[in-house]
């Protein structure tokens, strides 16, 4: 694929509440600009009940931070940041399946493990399964070691990501659930009995 | 969940479309357009016991129900309300969604949905609404349990009409419809706490943009619909009256200042005035109030206002700098915002540069305008149906218009003295939007007289809304410009395409006795001695009225920003 000089890979990490459906908003953002996602990731954050959205895409600056914009306009979104790579800290993690038989054979898994920093999470008589975490070009190291090996099934995960500069999100959140003044402030009952009402 | 009923007090029971129809009760809402159907035939039937308090309006196709909620909330200023069923009745909806997304109006729809037991099983008049209305709406839901349904529907509410309105479409299936519960009482929603409706306004870019606009030589301020939707009228008229600013408007910010206020300099883009769309790219300061630069206002963006300072307020932030890079960006609500500005704004002079503008219009109406509005040829032209409109309705009406060169023509010459009178399908261009929109915005102001200017293309997109007027007996006076020719392709293909006619011949029926077959008082003109006193029947005629008025085949809209041209390259002839 083109890349254009000016594009680079960001990382999108966004908040947002739980609710069904909101990973699809959030992704026909990205497919309507027929921008690709290269990785995606939603898993709990630092705060209970609020989901973090890791997602990964090979951008222009000023895509995206209009697509930031939109996403942070979806109602359920509490906010989305942009990073780019020295920025964060991020990891994926990859998973491999030899055939016990053929590896144990001929490579020395010892030297394999220490190598790639590698474990193996399955032994079994048949196969192994070896596990990496790491950036790309590492875990993409090993898969072309295992490679002359029949390396029989490969699976690498969403990135993960953690932006150097955060503080987390606490502060931020109670930012959130101040309420502005408005022209008709009624009170809401249902106010912080929101999971009560909304869990799906 | 927890109800909020005190013990000693007896716990009301209400099944599901009850509490939907209170909700609609507490949120103010009197009127609904839909048409019922299987999966919404529970709150229909409660719907039976609430015709006192909630007014049903009966369509004859969803579509002409959600435009007709949109022409509603656009003269009412209000939520508009929309029933459909599941299915055909839910995905007829889907064109009227988008239209009120990009148009930013307020609306909430409801739609039955089949048994919670049935979801993903293929079953009748099932379809996956939530997702096919995701990118159309301002948030949508689905409710499998009544218990839901108070909380929702707030929440519905405050989302269509706070921040930056849109529709939102909630879908409930017909067991929660059904389903008896405690109801806890409706408490209306203010807050949500992943939603910003209002961003915080930094005082800082105020300063500045007071400060850029103070130094000004040439400031020009373009206006959208923001203006409106923030009911800041008052405060924008302040706002370039003290800087003594002309302003132009985006079509949907038509309205918002009246046509015959002095700094008023026309209307922006493709079939916009001269003035404004030269000038635009002349003047030092340009200050974009709630409008959102659509490529039908800046033409090429490359070569759009390069020379000046951009200030661009808008509630939105995504808006600001999506396609024009403003200097200065104030995120807010223009009616906090504005006023902030005009505050510390220098009281100005600026007659000299408004005569610059002036200039343009007098070669615009020498060259363009003159032959439009009193043309001299045999043919009548659309132009001169809308002067006679003006000169017998003083500028009062509501104009509704439809999609295509009626609709820049009215948008061009209608003239209005107040705000929320003008009605078009601005940012989809939705063809057949205008006589389904014209019921509406009667029921939103039934006291003013609307006048539904469609062209012979779009009225037979939505003909079937005549038996609607039919049965309501409500007043719409409906008059198509009639040129035998689906016009803006045809204008197009005549400039742009070595005049090769592709299928935009299209016929018509006999307008007037089809109205007639609805009770519908109509007549037909095409000779100019009888056009005014046919306007005047029309206007006058106790009830609805349809007026077909036989224009010139083949008139094209001038002024004209040809497409991948610069504003300023616009073209008179």
């Amino acid at each position: 694929m083109y890349t254009s000089p000016d594009k680079q890979e960001y990382t999108i990490t966004v908040y947002t509440e739980n609710q069904v459906g909101l990973l699809n908003r959030i992704a026909i953002i990205f497919s309507r600009r027929k921008i690709n996602v290269e990785s995606l990731n939603t898993s709990p954050s630092e705060i209970a009940g609020i989901h973090r959205f890791t997602i990964v895409v090979e951008e222009t600056l000023d895509t995206v931070i209009k697509v930031v914009r939109q996403i942070e306009k979806q109602v359920e979104v509490l906010k989305a940041y942009y990073n780019t790579n020295d920025e964060i800290v991020w990891q994926e993690l990859a998973l491999y399946k030899v055939l016990s038989e053929e590896i144990t054979e001929k490579v020395k898994v010892e030297r394999l493990l220490r190598e790639y920093g590698a474990r193996a999470v399955a032994i079994r008589k048949d196969f192994i399964v070896f596990e990496t975490t790491g950036h790309r070009e590492e875990t993409n190291k090993l898969m072309k070691a295992l490679e002359p090996y029949g390396l029989v099934e490969f699976v690498r995960s969403a990135r993960v990501a953690i932006i150097k500069q955060s503080s987390g999100f606490h502060e931020k959140l109670k930012d959130f659930e101040k309420r502005e003044p408005g022209e008709e402030v009624v009170e809401n009952e249902y106010l912080g009995k929101r999971q009560a009402v909304f869990t799906m | 969940m927890e109800t909020i009923t005190k013990a000693t007090e007896e716990v009301k029971e209400l099944t599901g479309s009850q509490a939907v129809l209170e909700a609609c009760i507490a949120e103010g809402v009197d009127i609904i357009f839909g048409y019922p159907g299987g999966a919404i035939m529970p709150i229909y039937d409660a719907l039976y016991d609430y015709k006192e308090k909630l007014q049903h309006i009966l369509v004859r196709h969803e579509q002409g129900g959600i435009h007709a909620g949109q022409g509603y909330a656009r003269t009412s200023g209000k939520v508009g309300v929309v029933f459909a069923t599941s299915g055909p009745g839910a995905t007829n909806l889907v064109t009227g969604l988008a239209d009120a997304m990009i148009d930013s109006t307020p609306l909430v729809c409801i739609t039955g949905q089949v048994f919670a037991h049935l979801l993903g099983t293929d079953a009748f008049q099932e379809t996956d609404i939530i997702n096919i209305t995701m990118p159309v709406t301002k948030w949508n839901y689905q409710i499998t349990d009544a218990e839901e349904i108070p909380t929702v529907l707030a929440k519905a509410f405050y989302l269509a009409r706070s921040g930056r309105p849109g529709p939102v479409l909630i879908d409930i299936s017909k067991n929660a419809q059904f389903q008896l519960f405690n109801y806890p009482g409706y408490t209306k929603c203010n807050h949500i706490r992943s939603y910003r409706p209002k961003p915080v306004i930094r005082k800082q870019y105020i300063d500045e943009a007071v400060a850029l606009i103070n130094a000004a030589k040439k400031p020009l301020v373009i206006f959208g619909q923001g203006v409106i939707l923030g009911k800041a009228e008052k405060e924008f008229k302040n706002f370039i009256e003290k800087s003594g600013m002309p302003a132009a408007w985006t079509i949907l910010g038509l309205s918002a200042l009246p046509t015959d206020h002095p700094q008023n300099v026309g209307m922006l883009g493709m079939h916009g005035n001269y003035g404004p769309n030269v000038l635009t790219n002349e003047c030092d300061v340009l200050i974009a109030v709630g409008m959102r630069f659509d490529d039908r206002v800046t033409g090429r963006l490359d070569k759009y206002a390069k020379q000046a300072k951009v200030i661009h307020l808008d509630i939105d932030p995504s808006e600001i700098d999506k396609n024009v890079k403003a200097d200065i960006g104030i995120w807010g609500d223009c009616k906090e915002t504005l006023p902030l500005l005009t505050m510390a704004l220098e009281q100005k002079d600026r007659t000299e540069w408004l005569n610059v503008f002036a200039g343009y219009a007098k070669e615009e109406y020498e060259q363009c305008i003159q032959e439009e509005i009193y043309p001299k040829t045999e043919q009548l032209t659309m132009a001169e149906a809308i002067r006679i409109v003006n000169e017998n309705t003083q500028g009062n009406a509501v104009i509704v218009t439809d999609v295509g060169q009626h609709q820049m023509v009215t948008c061009r010459y209608a003239k209005f003295n107040q705000s929320r009178s003008n009605v078009t399908s601005g940012g989809l261009g939705t063809m057949g939007f205008a006589l389904p929109a014209a019921i509406g915005a009667k029921f939103g102001t039934p006291e003013r007289t609307v006048v539904a200017v469609i062209g012979d293309g779009g009225i037979q997109m939505t003909l079937q809304e005549l038996g609607t007027i039919m049965q309501t007996g409500i007043n719409v006076k409906i008059m198509i410009l009639n040129n035998q020719f689906l016009g803006m392709v045809r204008q197009w293909q005549q400039l742009f395409m070595d005049k090769r006619y592709s299928f935009v011949d299209i016929q018509s029926p006999n307008y007037v006795t089809l109205a007639q077959a609805y009770g519908i008082a109509g007549a037909s003109v095409k000779d100019r001695e009888n056009l005014e006193g046919a306007i005047k029947t029309m206007l006058a005629h106790d009830g609805s009225y349809l007026l077909e008025v036989m224009v010139g085949k083949e008139n094209n809209v001038f002024p004209m920003v040809p497409q991948g041209c610069s504003v300023s390259e616009i073209r008179l002839k």
